[in-house]
């Protein structure tokens, strides 16, 4: 899952919630039935699980690019060197 | 949210948390129903009417009780729970309620009864002191609700009396 997937999940999974709960609740007290809410609100759970909690191809339409090996070589990363080291600590004192 | 355990502690977490806020909201729900009981004792026989050899005073009665209970349940009710004390003032209490018969109302269907019968525990004073002795009927009850807070009310039926002399 990419970081644009977790956040789809999350906001996903909150908003169902919310919704089936509200549905839940409304339909348990018209009816008079709090067995029926709870089984509402269950079916809900179950929903939200299976939709959000497996990684679904649809969480992964932003994979993320990394650089090619070739090109990491032409940047070669900058090593520290003794030079740097004996600077930081006469700013120090 | 990154790995399937993460996304499913999160999901619980919430659903049971989501649960708890539905759970208040039924109980806060039960305010706005206002209930309109209604109940009616009446004593047929005092069957006898003795002093114990310890010197208290113990009567046995044949009662009729009738009540409409339906309006106490609400979606969020579990049981009433109801029970008919005698209540009276004696020198030493201002206060002496003591149980004569009690139930457990299971549901709606079942609020609106009838029943006959002498009283299930035993009516008897600390003392001697029931002879010509004004008291209430006073018909208890408890709401108790799947979810939440439980309600108590009752219904006080005065003016009843017994007898002058034991028999």
């Amino acid at each position: 899952m990419d970081w644009q997937g977790q956040k789809l999940a999350e906001q996903l999974m909150q908003l169902m919630l919310i919704a089936v709960s509200v549905i839940a609740f409304t339909t348990g007290y018209l009816m008079a039935s709090f067995q029926m809410m709870i089984l509402i609100y269950a079916g809900g759970v179950v929903l939200t699980t299976l939709v959000t909690v497996p990684n679904w191809p649809f969480f992964n339409r932003h994979p993320l690019k990394w650089l090619d090996p070739t090109e990491l070589e032409k940047h070669p990363k900058p090593q520290p060197s003794l030079n740097t080291t004996s600077k930081k600590k006469s700013v120090k004192k | 949210m990154h790995s399937l355990g993460y996304r499913t502690n999160a999901l619980l977490t919430f659903a049971v948390t989501v649960l708890a806020l539905m759970c208040g909201m039924a109980s806060l729900s039960d305010n706005l129903n206002f209930p309109s009981p209604s109940a009616q004792v009446k004593v047929l026989n005092i069957n006898w009417f003795k002093k114990q050899p310890n010197a208290n005073d113990q009567v046995s009665m044949t009662l009729n009780i009738s009540a409409d209970l339906q309006s106490l349940f609400t979606w969020n009710t579990k049981q009433v729970f109801v029970f008919l004390a005698a209540e009276y003032e004696t020198p030493k209490n201002s206060l002496n309620q003591i149980s004569l018969w009690d139930a457990i109302i299971p549901s709606k269907e079942h609020a609106k009864f009838w029943i006959h019968t002498s009283n299930k525990y035993r009516f008897i004073d600390q003392g001697s002191n029931l002879r010509g002795k004004e008291y209430n009927l006073t018909m208890h009850w408890h709401v108790m609700p799947k979810t939440g807070k439980m309600f108590a009310d009752k219904i006080v039926m005065p003016g009843h009396r017994l007898p002058e002399e034991y028999r």
